[in-house]
Parts: C-alpha cells; sequence; structure tokens
C-alpha cells in the first residue's frame, strides 16, 4: 500500500493530539509514516507506533528550534523524496501551514489548508473544508504533484493501532534559505493545567459579558468542574481580561470541541467562524436578541453572574 | 536609501453579508459588497509606522483581483500609502493560493522591494499561507505572523506568538512580513487623506506585464480543484429558555441529557 507522510506536532517529545488524528485519517489512504524534527524527535516513536505509524523519521537538528519553517520544510523534502508518498498530513496549526505551503510548492504539488476529513477518493484523497464561517462545506481535491493537505485538529477520532514504528534518522541537507529567519528568543507559554484550548472535548468562552478580568474566576470555575478549557471573545482579549492565546475566532483560535458554552458573547461572525463547527453548542445572555442564540442547542436568556455559578454549583453536586 | 515597502492587499466578499459560491464553484462576488480584507489593514497601518521610522521610504500597495478591487487599493491609498498595483486579468479568475503566490511574487519583483508586508490571513480563503509561499518564490526570509515589528539599519525584528511559546525574530533585509491583528490598531483614513489618495497613481498590470502565461493561473492552472460546494442546512432551532432563578439548574440538566455531566 501507498505511504501517506505524517508532519507530528510534538513538544520535547510529547506528541500533541492533532498527529494522533492525523494517524488515523492517513491509515484510510495508506501506511502512515511519521515524520518528527528537534528536540526529543525519536522519543516520540512509541506512542506515534501505537496509533498506526509503520515508520518514523526523525531528525534532532538543533536547526528546527534556531530558525524558523525553512529548516522543517526542508526536512520534510527530503521525507518526501526518501518515500514517494501519496499524500502528506500536516496539522493545522499556524506554523504547519506556512510548512505545507512551502513544502508543496518546492514539490510542485497543490496545497488545501484547514481540512475537516480527508477520504479516499478514485483521484486522490478528497479533503472536506468548512467554510465562510463554516456556512458552506466544500469537497476539495489536489489536482497536481502530491497532495498537500493540513487537517484541522479534532477531525477524526484517536484510535489505537498498533504497529512497527521502526526508527529511522532522516538525512537532511539544509537549503541556503534555512538560516534566514533566526530565533533569537523563546518564552515557552506557561501551562495553566487544562487542556489545550484547540484539543479540548469542552470549551467555556467568555466575552464582554463578563466584565473584568478578576470575574473570569467564575468562567474558569465552570471550566474547572467539566475538565473544560477556557475560551474568549476578542472583547474580552482587548480589554485586557484574558490573554490572547485563549481567543476564539478568526483571528484566534478555531475550535470544534464536543461541546461549547459562550458566556456574555453576542456572535459575531468572526467569532462564529472560529467555533461554529462544535458538536453542541450552549449561550448565557442577558439580550434574548443576541445573534449567538441562532446557532444554540441550547440557551438560557439571563445574567450570567447568577447562571454561571449556579450550573458550575449544580455540576459539581452531581458530578459529587 | 529609500527603503522600499510592498504592502499586499487582498479585495474580499464582505464577511458579515450572504457569501456564497458561483456555478463555478468560485466565489460569488456579484451578491456581496466587497472591501480591503480588515487584516490587511494592520499590515498598511505597520508600514506606515515603519516608514514614518526610516529616513526615507515609500509604500506601494498592490492586489490582484478583478476591477472592483481597485477599491481596496483606495482605501490603504488613502489610509496614507503612497502608491498602487492593481495586477487584472480575466484568466486570473479562480487562482489558487500557489497560483496567487506565483503573480504576487512576480508583481513584487517587476516593483522592486526591499520589504513586503502582508496580513496575518485573508478573511475569505483564511488559508495563511500567502506570505510564506512568496517568501519562497523570492528567496528572501520570511519574519510572519508578528505581533511586533521593526525595521532598523536593513535587520527586521518581530516577535511571534505561537501554540507554545512566544518567540523573537530577526532577518536582513529583504524579507517577508506579515502581522497579526495585535500589532496594532489600523488608523482610520482623514478626510485629507481620502481626497490625497484620488490624485495618488494606480498601475495596473496584466499578466504579459509580469510574464506570466495564463496556463500558470486561472481555474485552469490551479493545483486543487473544488468538486463541491453545499451550504449548511439551517441549524434547527434549539430549545431556549429565560431565566426564571432556575436557569442555571435547567442549563445543568440539558448537559446530563447529552451525557456531558
Ligand atoms: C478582522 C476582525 C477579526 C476579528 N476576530 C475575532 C476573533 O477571532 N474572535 C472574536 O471573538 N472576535 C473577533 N472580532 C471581533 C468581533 O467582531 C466582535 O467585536 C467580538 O466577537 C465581540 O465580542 P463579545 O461577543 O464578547 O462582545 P459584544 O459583542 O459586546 O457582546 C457582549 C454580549 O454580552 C452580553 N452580556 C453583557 N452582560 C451580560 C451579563 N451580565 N450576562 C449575560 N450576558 C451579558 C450582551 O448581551 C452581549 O450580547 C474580529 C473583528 C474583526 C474586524
Ligand atoms: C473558502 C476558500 C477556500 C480556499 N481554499 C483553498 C485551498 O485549500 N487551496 C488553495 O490553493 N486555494 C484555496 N483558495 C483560494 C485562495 O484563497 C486564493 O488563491 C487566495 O488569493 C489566496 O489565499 P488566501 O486569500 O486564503 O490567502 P492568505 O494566505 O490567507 O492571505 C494572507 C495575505 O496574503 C495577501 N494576499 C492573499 N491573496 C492576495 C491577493 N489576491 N492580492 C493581494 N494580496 C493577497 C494578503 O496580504 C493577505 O492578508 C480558497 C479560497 C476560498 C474563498
Amino acid at each position: 500500500m501507498a505511504e501517506v507522510l505524517v508532519y507530528v506536532d510534538h513538544v520535547d517529545g510529547a506528541v500533541r493530539k492533532p498527529t494522533l488524528e492525523l494517524l488515523t485519517l492517513a491509515r484510510r489512504i495508506g501506511d502512515p509514516v511519521a515524520v518528527a524534527l528537534g528536540a526529543g524527535a525519536a522519543n516520540t516513536a512509541a506512542t506515534l507506533a501505537e496509533h498506526g505509524a509503520a515508520k518514523v523519521l526523525t531528525d534532532e537538528a538543533a536547526e528546527y528550534a534556531d530558525y524558523l519553517v525553512v529548516p522543517k520544510v526542508d526536512a520534510l523534502q527530503a521525507a518526501v523524496e526518501a518515500v514517494s508518498p501519496a499524500a502528506v498530513l500536516v496539522p493545522s496549526s499556524a506554523e504547519a501551514k506556512e510548512i505545507a505551503a512551502r513544502l508543496a510548492l518546492r514539490i510542485g504539488s497543490g496545497v488545501i489548508t484547514d481540512a475537516v476529513d480527508v477520504e479516499a477518493g478514485d483521484e486522490g484523497p478528497v479533503a472536506t473544508q468548512s467554510v465562510f464561517a463554516a456556512s458552506y462545506s466544500t469537497k476539495t481535491r489536489v489536482s497536481k504533484g502530491t497532495p498537500v493537505i493540513t487537517v484541522k485538529p479534532n477531525s477524526a477520532p484517536v484510535e489505537a493501532a498498533p504497529a512497527a514504528g521502526t526508527v529511522e534518522a532522516l538525512s537532511v541537507t539544509f537549503s541556503a534559505q534555512a538560516t534566514g529567519t533566526k530565533v533569537t528568543g523563546r518564552t515557552p507559554r506557561e501551562s495553566t493545567g487544562r487542556p489545550e484550548l484547540t484539543e479540548a472535548a469542552i470549551v467555556v468562552s467568555g466575552g464582554r459579558g463578563v466584565n473584568g478580568s478578576e470575574n473570569f474566576a467564575i468562567i474558569e470555575a465552570l471550566a474547572d468542574s467539566l475538565g473544560a478549557a477556557v475560551g474568549a471573545s476578542r472583547a474580552a482579549v482587548d480589554a485586557g481580561w484574558y490573554p490572547h492565546t485563549n481567543q476564539v475566532g478568526q483571528t484566534g483560535k478555531s475550535v470544534s470541541p464536543q461541546l461549547y458554552i459562550a458566556n456574555g458573547i453576542s456572535g459575531a461572525i468572526q467569532h462564529r467562524a472560529g467555533m461554529q463547527t462544535s458538536k453542541t453548542i450552549v449561550a448565557v445572555n442577558k439580550d434574548a436578541e443576541a445573534p449567538i442564540f441562532d446557532l444554540v442547542d441550547y440557551g438560557v436568556v439571563g445574567d450570567l453572574f447568577e447562571i454561571v455559578p449556579q450550573l458550575t454549583e449544580e455540576i459539581k453536586t452531581r458530578k459529587g | 536609501m529609500s527603503l522600499r515597502i510592498v504592502v499586499t492587499v487582498k479585495y474580499v466578499p464582505d464577511a458579515t453579508g450572504d457569501r456564497h459560491f458561483a456555478e463555478d464553484l468560485t466565489v460569488d462576488r456579484d451578491d456581496v459588497d466587497g472591501l480591503l480584507s480588515e487584516l490587511d489593514e494592520y499590515a498598511v497601518e505597520q508600514a506606515l509606522q515603519i516608514a514614518d521610522e526610516a529616513d526615507d521610504a515609500e509604500i506601494t500597495v498592490l492586489t490582484v483581483g478583478p476591477e472592483d478591487a481597485k477599491d481596496a487599493l483606495r482605501k490603504a491609498l488613502s489610509m496614507g500609502a503612497d502608491k498602487a498595483i492593481h495586477v487584472e486579468d480575466d484568466d486570473l479568475h479562480g487562482t489558487d493560493a500557489i497560483g496567487t503566490s506565483l503573480v504576487l511574487a512576480k508583481a513584487i519583483e517587476k516593483a522592486g522591494y526591499d520589504l513586503v508586508i502582508s496580513g496575518m490571513a485573508s478573511t475569505d480563503g483564511t488559508m495563511g499561507v500567502l506570505p510564506a509561499l512568496v517568501a519562497e518564490r523570492l528567496g528572501v526570509p520570511q519574519v510572519t505572523l508578528l505581533s511586533e515589528v521593526s525595521v532598523a539599519d536593513g535587520v527586521v525584528k518581530g516577535r511571534r506568538d505561537g501554540d507554545s511559546a512566544s518567540e523573537q525574530l530577526e532577518a536582513s533585509l529583504p524579507a517577508v512580513v506579515s502581522v497579526t491583528d495585535q500589532s496594532g490598531e489600523a488608523r482610520y483614513p482623514s478626510f485629507k487623506g481620502i481626497m490625497a489618495a484620488k490624485k495618488k497613481p494606480v498601475q495596473s498590470w496584466d499578466l504579459e506585464d509580469l510574464e506570466i502565461e495564463a496556463d500558470e493561473v486561472g481555474l485552469g492552472g490551479s493545483w486543487t480543484a473544488v468538486d463541491s460546494a453545499t451550504e449548511r442546512p439551517a441549524r434547527t432551532a434549539g430549545t431556549i429558555v429565560k431565566d426564571e432563578g432556575e436557569g442555571g439548574k435547567q442549563l445543568a440538566e440539558f448537559l446530563v441529557g447529552q451525557k456531558f455531566i
């Protein structure tokens, strides 16, 4: 069967969930071969093997951390040349999309970004995209070269599928452009202990209605009672009440959880663009006319300062 | 020496309007108003600030798009850019990202540049890959997704806030930069700016001017193909209750029913 390259998103060897989802999708098209780069790359092999990687190509050169994007493009290009895959799947993070696009151009292939599903088709893999703030669903193919497709988190289940996961060193020659953009400093994001926003099964968000950074404690308490991630609207972020890394929407994160709870968020198109593909949507808003209510499976019209703490208490009681 | 800045700006269908696909599965530009992609306003703003800091700088705004795309150029000129280039050709209809990057790169080279500044993503295709593709084509560093940017002594520096870390970046010019909406509010055009924009030069180039063959772009030259576009069915109306003191409990009841609790 044809091989399918999967680009591994990991932090010091800890594989992120979206990569495991890619392995599920890759198996629909062929035999997954994973490419893991940078410090700790070889440590990803066990997890990747459990989820279906037949082979894991690794390279731990310092260039991947010291320079932006291009060294990783060089490595993926080397992997494509070594394997001649039927497709290349990449997670839809901002950086990985840039890597995917440059790779596609170099190998003379089309690129599709932000797929929410990938299936085998008669003329190669078919990607589903959810576009125009999820008002349309499109089926798209790459018509030239090796399809390079980036896939959004939560687009496929994580499945155990034990495979060999043989580790092989990838031999990479860096291009002249590789050292063009230096990373002169790096401040890791502090962990909150909560699930990663884009990967979470439940997201609890707060907007302008939360009315102050101190009040976000109410939103966090609800999130913690459900084991959820915390999101925020741009209005809340711009007001300085919550970090930009938690912004949901067009210029923030795009989330697709099982459950999305919007509190004090009106539902502007740019916010909807980032959450409209959530499976179940719930909103609390004191304005019965707020556009968010057009999307909801369940909505409560009222004051979030009354409703959210009551909900949190009720959840805690029921969970015992 | 003068710093030549090219800002790429896209003309997009208004996201607050009712966007549709046309029969050939390209964006229907007739049934919804177009405008300068709001995220490109941030690119124009940063160009203006960088130009202010430089001894001598010239800002050219560049768009690839149909006749109406001139509106996007006018908006950028009224914010303070010096001149504009409009790449327009019937054969461009339906061009994908790889094709668009070819046209942009050729136009940028022909215009002459030290620094290219783009938005982080368009508000229609929202791929967020064009700046990286243009850098690849031009063979210059990409310094992208910056929430802070500065240029001095032929070096561009910036801050990129990623998923797991915030990075400080640095590259020598020429380079391609893209900026996020965290880089600083874009200014509103002043009345004076709007009047001045009417007199600023807008050059039009077609594919021949850029030495691009028709079959390298357009629907036919695209390396991707859209097979279908289906409008999402309207969501079935959900249950909406008014809080009479038990709203939180009712919501908990719903979540139990859905097995979230
Ligand atoms: C280019 C561009 C990109 C953008 N990107 C994003 C993005 O990524 N994400 C994003 O979110 N926005 C984005 N926006 C902004 C977007 O247009 C809206 O301005 C924003 O989403 C509004 O946030 P909000 O719903 O919190 O605030 P508002 O629209 O002010 O809504 C606040 C809501 O809270 C309710 N409320 C107030 N008090 C209470 C209370 N006590 N109890 C219950 N409800 C209450 C009100 O009824 C109201 O509906 C973008 C805009 C532009 C132009
Ligand atoms: C819903 C939708 C989905 C699409 N999906 C794909 C896909 O999967 N693969 C694919 O190859 N094509 C796709 N396209 C086509 C693609 O959007 C266009 O080729 C487009 O010009 C480039 O992509 P973008 O607008 O998403 O650019 P982005 O990469 O999001 O734009 C970033 C920046 O590049 C600059 N820029 C982009 N386009 C232009 C322009 N025409 N003129 C001047 N500056 C510009 C702007 O500064 C912009 O802010 C899609 C289009 C739509 C409408």
